[in-house]
């Protein structure tokens, strides 16, 4: 069995986030990129854990971005993964990640594709599903747990309101989110294998962008805490009713 | 030409969501002079369909088969792009929850359709197609020009009130040519939360962190989340002890939500916390110190014990509902 994992670089989660040129840039200075935690913790740590346990004999990753990916899908090479590639295209559009990941999978043989459940910089959610229709797959969001038997996999995922549990014969795609595995620390060893394994860049299909982000806000600021005496609760009640309106 | 619009039901029951789906949509169609197909599927009423008029839907479109009482994305998929095609829909609207997330992307990839995911906005015409979205994890918004012919949206639950109007829908039939394939997903077990209201859809939220102490003091946050009709929340050290359900937890890397009200008791305030709720309209924070980051980003603080705390204030909003 093949599994193909996506993994996005995204700003870390400290990152104060601040806009250039008239507000219509994410300003990258001094920002770090991470891998997106749905795809390390969860996506990229249950893949290895199929191939340690036999059940998958190759394990790549794949991104899509710039050069300036590299540095993540590296750091998630060190993690583990037989090797990695990067479709050298733009990643502003979900539609065009997608389609490209899809165009690329398409001849990989891929028996199982594992994403995260979202990222956590544009929080689409969408690039899963996309793909699993360009691939004619079937998909299921959100899952807490994954288990592989043969070509059989059963799956426990978020639901409206509860959880469910399916089972589908492979192809497959699969969005991942706590419970799928325990986020690992890369070691020594890990960091020094990953420096010799394949990063191969594939040039971008030719696919266009369906949108395009024409601008930033940030939320608007606070006005300040109103301070509440820890004796007087039926104060708090009175103005969320009359105040704020939300009881 | 038509806004159409995917709506979800609990047996039978149309979800407050997908009311303001609809009345989203409606809004849409208003301003590009087109009418809203809402469509429907499974065991669902010709009254509670008719009755989605009021909320802005002409038409309803139904489709009927057993197979699809559980949600599966592919069949659905198939729903929507055939109702898309026999409508000529030029904008297709979903919601930003576990189905809309699952369908909608399958559909704007099938119809090649630019999608914005979590829209918090109408459509601005007057700029092309732009729609403003939540991005890194609810510390901004970006606004996003769909440049494609079909348009794909899916709208953030509780973006805007619903308001009931006049109208009646008319019920059509819809006839899909499903295939094995779209049924290939075996349901084995589903297990339903039981009585509480989803966090995902909730307008009230009460959520605990570390400063709870353990998993047997939250019946203090229960009880404030019943007397509420809340949903209850927490924060990701708490889900990562086992302390509450994974489900629960809030933040940047977990759930993004943003209620009328967030109650946040016993939580710092770190960052990836806020990243998941600085969305809410309301957020009152109980803290024991003065010096916690949370009261940075609340309406309302209360400095104090939690355990005596959230008792107080759970007394008070029985009196509250007493005289109202
Ligand atoms: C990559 C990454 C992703 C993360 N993602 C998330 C995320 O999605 N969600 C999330 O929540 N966190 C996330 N975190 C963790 C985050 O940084 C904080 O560590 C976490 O939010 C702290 O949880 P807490 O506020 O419950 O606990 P603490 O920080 O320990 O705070 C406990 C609070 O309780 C107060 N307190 C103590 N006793 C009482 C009492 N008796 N009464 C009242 N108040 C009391 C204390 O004053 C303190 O403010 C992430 C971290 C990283 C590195
Ligand atoms: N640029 C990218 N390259 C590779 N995978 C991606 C990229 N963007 C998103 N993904 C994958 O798709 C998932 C969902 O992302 P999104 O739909 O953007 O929220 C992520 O968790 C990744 O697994």
């Amino acid at each position: 069995m093949k599994i193909l994992v996506c993994i996005c670089p995204v700003p870390d989660t400290t990152t104060k986030v601040a806009f250039s040129d008239n507000n219509t840039h994410f300003s990258t200075q001094g920002v770090t990129f991470i891998i997106n935690p749905y795809d390390e913790w969860y996506a990229l740590v249950r893949a290895l854990e199929l191939k340690e346990s036999g059940a998958a004999t190759d394990v790549h990753l794949i991104t899509v971005g710039k050069a300036d990916a590299e540095p993540v899908i590296r750091k998630a090479l060190a993690l583990g993964g037989d090797e990695a590639i990067r479709i050298d295209a733009d990643s502003n559009d979900t539609y065009a990640v997608a389609a490209q990941i899809a165009e690329y999978a398409k001849t990989g043989g891929y028996d199982l594709v594992l994403l995260g459940k979202e990222s956590i910089d544009y929080n689409n959610g969408s690039v899963g599903a996309m793909v699993a229709e360009l691939l004619d797959m079937n998909y299921l969001g959100f899952a807490a747990k994954i288990d592989i038997a043969g070509t059989t996999a059963t799956v426990t995922r978020e639901i409206e309101g509860g959880e469910e549990t399916d089972t589908c014969s492979l192809p497959l795609a699969i969005s991942c989110q706590k419970g799928v595995a325990e986020a690992r620390i890369p070691n020594m060893r890990g960091i020094m294998a990953a420096r010799t394994k394949p990063l191969k860049v594939v040039p971008a299909a030719a696919i266009d962008a369906l949108t395009t982000i024409v601008g930033y806000e940030l939320p608007p600021a606070k006005t300040g805490v109103k301070m509440i005496a820890a004796d007087n609760m039926d104060e708090l009640v009175n103005l969320l009713h009359t105040e704020a309106k939300v009881i | 030409m038509s806004v159409l619009v995917l709506v979800e039901h609990t047996q039978g029951i149309f979800k407050k969501k997908s009311l303001e789906a609809i009345q989203y949509a409606a809004n849409i169609a208003k301003s590009t002079g087109t009418t809203v197909t809402a469509v429907a599927t499974g065991n669902v009423g010709d009254d509670a369909m008719q009755a989605l008029g009021a909320y802005g839907a002409q038409k309803v479109l139904h489709t009927t088969d057993g197979r699809l009482d559980n949600f599966n994305s592919r069949a659905y998929t198939k729903v929507m792009i055939t109702a898309a095609q026999k409508e000529s829909a030029k904008v297709i609207v979903g919601l930003h929850d576990t189905v809309g997330k699952a369908v909608t992307p399958r559909v704007a990839a099938r119809l090649k359709a630019g999608l914005v995911a979590g829209a918090v906005s109408y459509p601005d015409l007057g700029k092309g197609f732009v729609v403003k979205k939540n991005v890194f994890s609810g510390k901004a918004f970006a606004f996003v020009n769909v440049t494609s012919d079909i348009k794909v949206i899916t709208l953030m639950p509780n973006t805007y009130p619903v308001v009931k109007g006049e109208g009646t829908a008319t019920v059509e039939k819809l006839d899909v040519a499903f295939e094995d394939k779209d049924f290939s997903v075996q349901v084995k077990d589903v297990a339903k939360a039981s009585g509480s209201v989803p966090l995902s859809e909730a307008e009230l939220v009460v959520s605990g962190g570390r400063g709870m102490k353990g998993p047997e003091n939250w019946y203090v946050l229960e009880d404030l989340a019943k007397e509420l009709g809340a949903a209850t929340a927490c924060s990701r050290p708490v889900g990562d002890s086992h302390w509450r359900p994974h489900g629960e937890h809030v933040g940047q890397t977990g759930g993004t939500i943003r209620p009328n009200l967030y109650i946040a008791v016993g939580i710092s305030g770190a960052i990836q916390h806020l990243a998941g709720v600085n969305g809410s309209k309301t957020i009152v924070v109980i803290n024991k110190d003065p010096e916690a980051p949370f009261f940075k980003a609340a309406d309302y603080g209360v400095l104090g014990d939690a355990m005596e705390v959230v008792p107080r204030l759970t007394e008070a909003v029985k009196k509250f509902k007493a005289n109202h």
